[in-house]
């Protein structure tokens, strides 16, 4: 899902600084990770593997997209509100159409703020009318904790007893693991170990049952690959247990921070932090679809009025894809120029697409650019090399959807 | 005497072809004199190396800049004739995780960047000693190079970065 900052947007000027390991927390699977040959940073203010020895990073990327692998995510949030109107409620603070939800299924959505800006990305599952379950970003983890307990507070005072038996609780680390596994193989391998019907989980529905005999396992089939795959919500203490007995299928294999960050690249997914932030709206940041077409009736979410003039103008800037036949990648900071040389705005995020061979990137430009096929100027290091706005995804996705029925 | 010591390290360098010639070339250790004769490759703290042949070094990165880099996809590489100051910033590695800049360990004049590296990068992560050196310039101070660190400090240095 939407894990990745700092680690990742390495601006990084010595290649000794993505190895320090300086103090920080760790999820339940520190100790597999290290004897596992996982390669430890600090991401976000948690020790997690990057890669393992097994695998460069190319070639983890690359089975993930053929085969399956998995990722530890436990520092992402994990969030459980409880109690009857948690759907008003949580509406309150974000652009999804949670009322329109079907029961056990997810949508993505924002945190906006008053002035329409993305305070973070997150995916929230509607287990039942009285039963939310959110997961969002490590980094944002005390902001978003602060977004919902003082939303709750606001909520109690406009909406007196309604919002009186609510109740939000955080899943901390070592209580909840979240492993990520991710891959066309993904859905055979777990459907050995669990009795839930894969088949009838489509994309962004979720399921509780048991995985490796451990039981209370949430099943939610989404991720942050563009891959089908799952992510899978484990009482910690019996974390190691379910990931070790995937891994015993030769077709799952572990995979780390490094791997996932090109994954979501390609699958033109953003990373809070680098792609989208506060000062960016969702319909800057490419997003429109987020805002529920009900809740843009309704005009009851944080800058509402903000973002509902930009989907009817436009706005000035607007998140695009950018592919590089030759030169060296453009990196989070990169000026991307006009074919006469003005600046139009920066890269976000950017990579050597190890699925595709090119140089992959998103970044921002003024609107009048943004059109695909359009040739910008990426300038990296003082030299300019030419980029093509390009669709996103760069990589097709292959989510698991429900068939239409026409 | 000096004089000497560097025509016969150069001339053994030609029979030797290209950074192999390290361990032939520790005999020129025997006959230094005032001059000291750098036979061994010499380390930055940003995990370059070079190795210095008479007025000529070659410049490459080290095991542990490789490794923490990951798969290399692109390498920028400063053109010939370019005049380099030591700690310049010459250009670049690209690997799928990061960028990560090089800097030139000593001051001169580039001679000759490795062509095979800027068409096959990989080079640098399976033979950053040996094919995948990245340029070569002629040194324009030779005082320079006691600032670098020899491979044994080198390996002390990096047990400082580690344990931070």
């Amino acid at each position: 899902m939407f894990v990745l900052r700092r680690v990742l947007s390495f601006g990084c000027k010595h290649p000794k600084r993505l190895y320090s390991s300086h103090q920080g927390e760790v999820t339940s699977l520190y100790e597999f990770h290290v004897r596992n040959g996982g390669k430890i940073v600090n991401f976000g203010g948690f020790l997690l593997p990057v890669q393992y020895s097994d695998q460069s990073i190319v070639n983890s990327h690359l089975f993930t997209r053929k085969s399956a692998s998995i990722f530890d995510v436990s520092h992402m949030l994990q969030t459980e509100i409880r109690g009857p109107n948690c759907v008003e409620f949580f509406e309150s603070l974000c652009t999804a159409d949670i009322r329109g939800l079907a029961d056990n299924s997810a949508s993505l959505t924002v945190f906006t703020n008053d002035n329409g800006g993305i305070l973070d990305d997150l995916i929230v599952t509607k287990v039942n009318e009285e039963f939310l379950f959110v997961v969002s970003n490590a980094a944002m983890k005390q902001q978003d904790q602060q977004i919902m307990i003082n939303g709750l507070e606001k909520f109690r005072k406009r909406q007196g007893s309604k919002g009186q038996e609510l109740s939000i609780q955080f899943l901390e680390p070592h209580d909840r693991a979240l492993i990520a596994l991710q891959g066309p193989k993904a859905a055979a391998s777990l459907q050995n170990l669990t009795e839930v019907n894969l088949k009838s989980l489509y994309f962004m529905s979720t399921a509780v049952g048991s995985i490796s005999n451990v039981q209370e396992c949430r099943i939610s089939r989404c991720g942050y690959t563009g891959e089908d795959g799952f992510e899978l919500s484990i009482p910690a203490n019996n974390a190691e247990k379910v990931v070790q007995t995937l891994l015993e299928n030769a077709d799952v294999k572990l995979a780390g921070l490094g791997a996932r960050d090109s994954l979501r690249l390609e699958a033109g997914l953003c990373l809070y932090g680098s792609d989208i932030d506060a000062k960016t709206t969702p319909i800057e940041g490419a997003l429109t679809w987020l805002v529920a077409k009900r809740r843009r009736l309704d005009a009851n979410f944080p800058g509402a009025s903000t973002i509902l003039r930009q989907i009817q103008a436009g706005s000035k800037v607007k998140r695009v894809g950018l592919a590089a036949s030759s030169g060296p990648p453009a990196r989070h900071g990169a000026q991307i120029l006009s074919t006469d040389g003005g600046v139009l705005g920066e890269i976000t995020s950017g990579c050597p697409s190890p699925s595709l061979g090119f140089n992959i990137a998103m970044g921002y430009v003024s609107s009048e650019f943004s059109k695909v096929g359009t040739k910008l100027g990426l300038k990296i290091r003082d030299k300019v090399y030419e980029g093509i706005v390009t669709k996103m995804p760069f990589v097709k996705a292959s989510y698991y959807t429900k068939p239409k029925i026409n | 005497m000096s004089v000497v010591a560097r025509a016969l390290c150069s001339s053994s360098r030609r029979f030797l072809q290209g950074p192999h010639a390290i361990q032939k070339k520790a005999n020129c250790r025997s006959i230094q004199t005032t001059l000291q004769v750098y036979a061994d490759r010499l380390f930055t703290e940003k995990h370059e190396w070079v190795l210095v042949d008479g007025k000529v070094g070659t410049i490459g990165i080290s095991d542990y800049a490789q490794e923490a880099l990951g798969d290399v996809v692109y390498a920028q590489l400063p053109d010939v004739g370019t005049e380099l100051k030591q700690k310049d910033e010459c250009g670049a590695l690209e690997s799928v995780k990061a960028a990560s800049e090089i800097y030139s360990p000593v001051s001169g004049k580039v001679l000759e960047k490795n062509e095979a590296v800027e068409e096959t990068p990989s080079l640098i992560n399976s033979s950053c000693y040996d094919k995948g050196w990245l340029f070569k310039l002629e040194l324009s101070n030779d005082s320079e190079l006691q600032d670098l660190m020899n491979e044994s400090k080198y390996k002390e240095y990096l047990k400082t970065q580690e344990s931070h």
